[in-house]
């Protein structure tokens, strides 16, 4: 997947574990933004055409592009259903998520 | 202006080829944010070798939370009235360092650009230095609380412009931001919006290509600030182009372009209607927009080229 990915964070303990710098490296994320979420969205992957629109204007780019039918990266979408409401297809359901 | 400004017919990027690095991921922007759909397109039309600044405001706070470092090119914050000039010294100074094949990006919101930056903006363009300036346009100061700024339209409720028995919110129109660039003679300027994200990929590639200044005004929604439901952000950038409330037009080698020009716009109070800062609107109110948008058509449609 090519996307940054939640890295373990550790509080620096002395001053050479901070970064040169105000930020960490580029991409650097310390923890997911799931918890955000009371719908998920999922792929009904017969309906879908793959037309990519999804994945246009997902605002998190959690949509992932594949061989075949997209996927969704869910350590990082928000939940906020654009993609299931500009779906030409209706192949997005936005499912309560069960916690 | 010199013809060695005139951007090229670029290779055309779809979601299809586009790459799939994500440049702008898991950041905190709110849920459904129209800006950062704009953000995200342009750096990945633009690339790993991009060089963003960004002003105080939304992005520049969502995307650099210590010890999180949302953006995976090179980005930074500036001062809220320089980001053009900063923008500006980025490029010079790459350029001085031999860096080749680099763009400088410069995205700042509608107040940052219309209002605030609008001196190092108009300077930046002036001086002819090498970046690509994006203003996302979500109609108000968003991160700051929602206060009204120069593009906010007429009748928008904002945290300064309170809508009452005796105010309908914003009482001015939003300003001609789109031809205030052009008027410096810029090699490309455009306007887009997220609701049509090809055409918006498509200009963004295309300033890319232009050594010089260039600059594109995108509509961006933001859930938040409207008081509208998440999952419409794409929605309501799209109708308001259909609506006319909003258009998409180009501006290179000093002649106007109109992308888009509807036989019929939408309905106005359908389109306003979904979004909570125009709730209050009154009959008489939307008939001023209309009479607003028709002026204003009118004179594009016959001053600047159209299909």
């Amino acid at each position: 997947m090519n996307r940054p990915t939640k890295q373990n964070y550790q509080r620096p303990t002395h001053i050479d574990d901070f970064p040169v710098g105000p930020q960490f490296e580029a991409g650097h994320l310390a923890d997911t933004n799931a918890g955000w979420r009371t719908f998920k969205p999922v792929i009904d992957h017969e309906k879908c055409i793959n037309c990519l629109i999804c994945y246009l204007v997902c605002p998190d780019g959690t949509i992932i592009k594949t061989e075949t039918k997209p996927d969704v990266d869910y350590d990082y979408c928000k939940g906020c259903g654009v993609c299931a409401h500009e779906c030409p297809k209706d192949a997005i359901e936005m499912v309560k998520e069960q916690r | 202006m010199k013809d060695d400004n005139t951007p090229t017919a670029p290779k055309r990027i779809t979601a299809k080829n586009m790459t799939e690095k994500e440049f702008f991921y898991g950041h905190k922007a709110c849920a459904g944010c129209g800006g950062s759909v704009a953000v995200r397109l342009a750096l990945k039309v633009t690339g790993e070798k991009t060089f963003a600044a960004f002003p105080a405001g939304c992005m520049a706070a969502v995307g650099f939370i210590y010890p999180q470092m949302a953006f995976r090119n090179n980005a930074i914050i500036t001062t809220f009235p320089g980001v053009a000039s900063m923008a500006s010294g980025i490029s010079v100074g790459a350029k001085a360092l031999g860096l080749k094949g680099y763009k400088t990006v410069a995205f700042a919101g509608d107040g940052g650009t219309a209002d605030i930056g609008l001196q190092a903006l108009s300077g930046m363009i002036d001086r002819g230095d090498d970046v690509m300036y994006i203003c996302y346009d979500n109609e108000a100061y968003m991160n700051t609380g929602i206060q009204k700024s120069g593009l906010t339209p007429y009748g928008t409720h904002t945290t300064t412009t309170p809508a009452g028995k005796n105010f309908p919110g914003s009482k001015t129109q939003k300003k001609n931001l789109f031809e205030i660039i052009a008027a410096h003679d810029i090699a490309y300027a455009a306007t887009a919006s997220i609701g049509y994200p090809q055409d918006y990929i498509n200009k963004v590639n295309k300033a890319k290509q232009v050594k010089g200044p260039s600059f594109i005004h995108v509509f961006a929604s933001c859930p938040t600030g409207w008081g509208s439901p998440t999952h419409t952000s794409i929605e309501l950038a799209k109708e308001v182009v259909d609506t006319g409330l909003f258009f998409l037009a180009e501006y290179e080698n000093g002649s106007f372009k109109l992308n888009k020009n509807p036989k019929a716009f939408k309905d106005i109070p359908t389109y306003l209607q979904k979004q909570g800062r125009f709730k209050h609107l009154k009959e008489e109110d939307y008939k001023l927009i209309e009479e607003h948008r028709d002026m204003k058509w009118e004179r594009m449609r016959r001053n600047w080229k159209h299909s």
